[in-house]
């Protein structure tokens, strides 16, 4: 579209033109000159204003490299003094190692992977290719619940895990997702599961299989490209899951990352700067991995269903 | 649908192993509608149960008690009475905080949306001209979309917009003078957490591009034979093709923009402050449950939230039929 910004001419010019036949190879230069132009216009504008997006976050990276009263004075990007005393002072600075605090989410998202994966998977398959009584009641109330905000539930989950002892446990983060309660990524599955064609199934089923071997030999090897598009996702959104783990985790050692930052923050004021940039950069580091090696299932899972 | 490319390329891979062998000599074809019927009875419900579990011990179980404990004066140690609609009642009456935490989640949700997806839709018709590099592009105004909620963009933001954070050094540079510490400044704290969700346009962008690209292009060749200009096709051609999709964005945003917790609750160190300009209603909602353990307050809160939620999208597509257009329709 912007290729043909100013491209049209004013009527009187071009008409003129068109009669006298010589001028024409000026025009279309011109012309050809016009779009290069506003396409290289669209161009600079895309790259300043990605720059712009980009910079606070290629800015922080450097900082954590600087020492910490460069961090106020150089909004520069390369550090003129280069050192990794923020890494290393910031890695200690709340007690317990920020090792442990990464050890911990990995094992909170791992474990929300594959709960995820298997409920999901297995609810999915049920609504897009069983019959039962009461589908369509089931299948409406668990739309329902993907718009559901979350702060519904939170009060009264949060007695409930409380009276039977859960808190200061990952039992909290992670059992919910062994019971399908993102019901965004079962709607997703049910998608997918219905693009296939049913006469797999039937093949299957004239070949004697019940529908646990259909799901398990058919329907579960198709469904990888679903499975990773959840799986990023559950992947990042626990990464990032601030509030769950700071209602029920209040065991320094049980930290997980984003918590563990926060209290940094909050033990330290605004005095560390340069180690808490330090921390906040190698707890993004994970994510931007995933990043780098999913691109494809992240851009294909927002593409259809909107998935942040 | 997700990709259909992806879907054809594993299923030819089975084709070529399993299809031709036991499947190719088909029995006699009986109607399909039958064929497929061979009811098991237990069997979907073993697939339903750990849905079925989690659906009533940890979505609707929780949601109905909180409906309960919103008539209630919970506050988990002491016994719990019944009080009726008092805790709405104090809420629209009797909590100066409350009706602020409204009116600041008001003012983000309905700046911070249609700026957001305003950059989204620029950004995407840019980019949709035919960049070379597109797939870097697109990477790059997605990235903060990632990282957005962490953390540790949150901590970033409270330097970059402190008094001698990023910006102030930047318009220092240009010659400004007397800049604010903008966190702490009441008037421009919710500006901040406004930018900050403006800055996470990527992912609402990327699809903006995906229905983009599915404007048929003979629409913009007609337009041009007919002399129309640049914003006139954006206008009467791009903009009606792409309104699903931005009924969609706008529905979607809204709704996380409503719940939004994280951003507030770091920046402002979980107090909303200052003088309550960031206290999001999510936040000061946290704050009556697990600062006060006003449980029953908090679950009174919850559902007028989600009653004003389901408010907005009622309304979202209740207005849609007048400007959200669908090419298949008529």
């Amino acid at each position: 579209m912007m290729t043909n910004l100013k491209t049209h001419e004013p009527r009187t010019d071009s008409r003129r033109e068109r009669v006298t036949s010589t001028r024409d190879r000026p025009e279309m230069i011109r012309r050809r000159r016009r779009r290069a132009l506003s396409r290289a216009f669209a161009h600079v504008g895309v790259i300043v204003v990605g720059l712009l997006m980009i910079y606070p976050l290629l800015w922080m990276v450097a900082s954590s490299f600087k020492p910490q009263e460069l961090i106020f004075s150089e909004p520069g990007l390369l550090p003129t003094e280069f050192t990794l005393d923020n890494f290393v002072s910031g890695w200690d600075a709340i007690g317990v190692p920020f090792g442990a605090f990464f050890l911990n989410s990995f094992l909170v998202a791992a474990c929300a992977v594959v709960g995820n994966l298997f409920s999901c998977c297995f609810a999915a398959y049920a609504f897009a290719r069983l019959e039962f009584r009461g589908k369509k009641i089931l299948f409406a109330s668990m739309l329902g619940t993907i718009m559901l905000p979350f702060h519904v539930v939170l009060v009264p989950q949060y007695i409930m895990f409380q009276s039977i002892d859960w808190t200061n446990t990952y039992l909290p983060l992670v059992v919910p997702k062994f019971l399908a309660v993102d019901a965004f990524f079962i709607f997703l599955m049910i998608q997918f599961i219905r693009g296939l064609p049913r006469e797999l199934d039937d093949a299957a089923t004239v070949d004697g299989c019940g529908p646990i071997a259909v799901f398990w030999r058919i329907i579960l090897p198709l469904m990888r490209p679903a499975m990773a598009v959840a799986a990023v996702f559950t992947f990042i959104w626990t990464w990032n899951d601030f509030l769950t783990p700071l209602l029920y985790i209040t065991d320094r050692n049980l930290f997980t990352v984003p918590i563990a930052l926060n209290a940094f923050m909050d033990s330290t004021g605004a005095s560390q700067w340069g180690p808490m940039f330090a921390m906040s950069v190698l707890s993004l580091l994970p994510l931007f991995v995933v990043f780098l090696l999913a691109q494809k299932q992240l851009l294909k899972g927002i593409a259809t269903t909107g998935l942040k | 649908m997700v990709s259909h490319n992806e879907v054809s390329q594993t299923l030819a891979i089975d084709d070529r192993e399993e299809l031709p062998t036991r499947v190719s000599p088909p029995p006699v074809d009986p109607p399909r509608g039958r064929r497929r019927t061979k009811p098991s009875r237990w069997a979907p419900w073993l697939f339903l149960a750990p849905w079925c579990i989690g659906m009533l011990t940890i979505t609707l179980g929780p949601m109905l008690a909180s409906l309960f404990l919103s008539f209630t004066d919970y506050n988990l140690l002491g016994r719990l009475n019944w009080i009726g609609l008092d805790n709405y009642v104090r809420m629209l009456t009797d909590d100066e905080r409350f009706v602020s935490s409204a009116l600041v989640t008001m003012q983000y949700v309905l700046v911070s949306v249609p700026l957001q997806l305003a950059f989204a839709l620029a950004i995407a018709v840019l980019l949709n001209t035919g960049l070379r590099a597109l797939p870097f592009y697109r990477s790059v105004y997605y990235l903060p979309s990632l990282l957005g909620s962490s953390v540790a963009v949150a901590l970033l933001w409270r330097q970059i917009f402190g008094s001698d954070g990023l910006v102030n050094q930047a318009l220092q540079g240009l010659g400004f003078e007397g800049l604010p510490n903008w966190i702490a400044t009441p008037e421009y704290a919710l500006g901040t957490l406004i930018v900050l969700n403006v800055w996470t346009f990527g992912s609402p962008m990327i699809i903006f591009l995906a229905g983009l690209r599915q404007v048929p292009e003979d629409l913009y060749e007609a337009a041009s034979v007919d002399g129309a200009s640049w914003w006139r096709k954006f206008v009467s051609i791009t903009l009606p093709m792409l309104s699903p999709v931005i009924f969609f964005n706008l529905v979607l945003q809204m709704i996380n923009a409503f719940q939004a917790f994280t951003q507030a609750y770091v920046v402002s160190g979980g107090s909303g402050g200052p003088l309550d300009s960031t206290l999001f209603y999510t936040l000061y909602l946290y704050q009556q449950a697990f600062t006060n353990f006003n449980m029953g307050y908090a679950s009174a809160m919850a559902w007028v939230l989600l009653i004003v939620i389901g408010l907005f999208t009622w309304l979202a597509f209740g207005t849609s039929k007048r400007w959200v257009f669908y090419a298949g329709e008529k």
